[in-house]
């Protein structure tokens, strides 16, 4: 196995689809070529590193005012069948 | 040549014909019976699921159209529609999965009105290789996470995946930071299963070669 052919094997080797026998020539290719394996370490930590971080702040104050927004809007539907409108209530967040 | 727009550009809201009929015969998941009861008429149940997934569709329309106005809009429309057609929705897909695809749809339509173009798909651009052949075999240490603030670290995340074009970044962000599987990504997108592989691969080549510019061994520019 050469590096281009491993790196097509990569994203079967990461989500763990490969099968055996690919699997033992993908890891004989690791053992000896140092460039793939900085490149299965990098990208491995590219993946966690998004995975882990929380690029976009969503803060509470967020989430409860695009969740009000949401209800507000659902509520004052007037024409779906099976969801009657609800009149406000003093239970009704405002 | 022009640049075809995918299926689910078409109809945001085409209810799911997905194969994903073996969860179906297993148990049941929470989201299907609070589905049912919104759709029998309780608010509070809707209400319910958009507080499980309000986050992740905030953050996977912020991710595709990276502004933060767009996606509190997209948010709140994407559960409005969703609302409205509940009846539509079968179970036999996840719920989430459904979400999710309307927010792609309501993000790259925004996308394509924000540029004021029709070539804004998830086809666009996938055609490059750039970055997709590793140039740069420099070991990251010490890791990331150690040598770079919280806030750090977001804005160099959010510059290197907003350089990605918008069809590697929507694979990359459902797959790998939504965790959605290879084949709830193909759904999600209208795409087949081997083409979320190759973008998902060259999603992910690109972005290691953008970052190790940032977290490569014995990089001082960075900090």
């Amino acid at each position: 196995m050469n590096c281009t052919e491993f790196l097509s094997k990569l994203t079967d080797y990461f989500d763990g689809q490969i099968d055996p026998d690919l699997l033992a020539e993908v890891k004989s290719h690791l053992g000896t070529c140092h460039h793939c394996e900085v490149v299965v370490d990098t990208t491995r930590k590219t993946i966690d590193v998004y995975r882990g971080a929380e690029s976009y702040e969503f803060p509470e104050e967020l989430s409860n005012r695009l969740r009000a927004a949401v209800m507000e809007r659902c509520k004052t539907l007037g024409n779906l069948p099976d969801i009657p409108v609800k009149t406000a209530s003093k239970n009704d967040n405002a | 040549m022009a640049v075809q727009t995918t299926p689910i550009a078409d109809d945001p809201l085409e209810p799911f014909e997905d194969s994903v009929a073996a969860e179906s015969q297993a148990e049941i998941h929470p989201d299907v019976a609070l589905v049912e009861r919104a759709k029998a008429g309780d608010t509070a149940a809707f209400e319910q699921l958009v507080r499980q997934y309000e986050r992740q569709i905030f953050r996977t329309a912020q991710h595709i159209t990276q502004n933060r106005e767009d996606a509190e809009d997209i948010t709140q429309d994407v559960f409005f529609k969703a609302f409205q057609k509940l009846d539509q929705f079968q179970g036999n897909s996840k719920f989430s999965t459904w979400l999710v695809r309307i927010a792609v749809n309501e993000s790259l339509m925004r996308l394509r009105k924000r540029k004021t173009s029709k070539t804004v798909s998830m086809d666009q651009d996938v055609e490059t290789d750039e970055g997709s052949i590793p140039r740069d075999f420099a070991e990251w240490r010490p890791n990331p996470e150690q040598n770079y603030s919280q806030a750090e670290l977001a804005e160099i995340l959010r510059k290197t995946i907003a350089g990605l074009p918008p069809g590697f970044r929507t694979v990359f962000t459902l797959r790998d930071i939504e965790n959605l599987s290879t084949e709830e990504t193909a759904t999600a997108l209208g795409l087949s299963v081997p083409a979320v592989k190759s973008r998902l691969l060259r999603a992910r080549l690109q972005l290691r070669e953008r970052l190790s510019r940032y977290f490569r061994q014995n990089n001082e520019a960075s900090k």
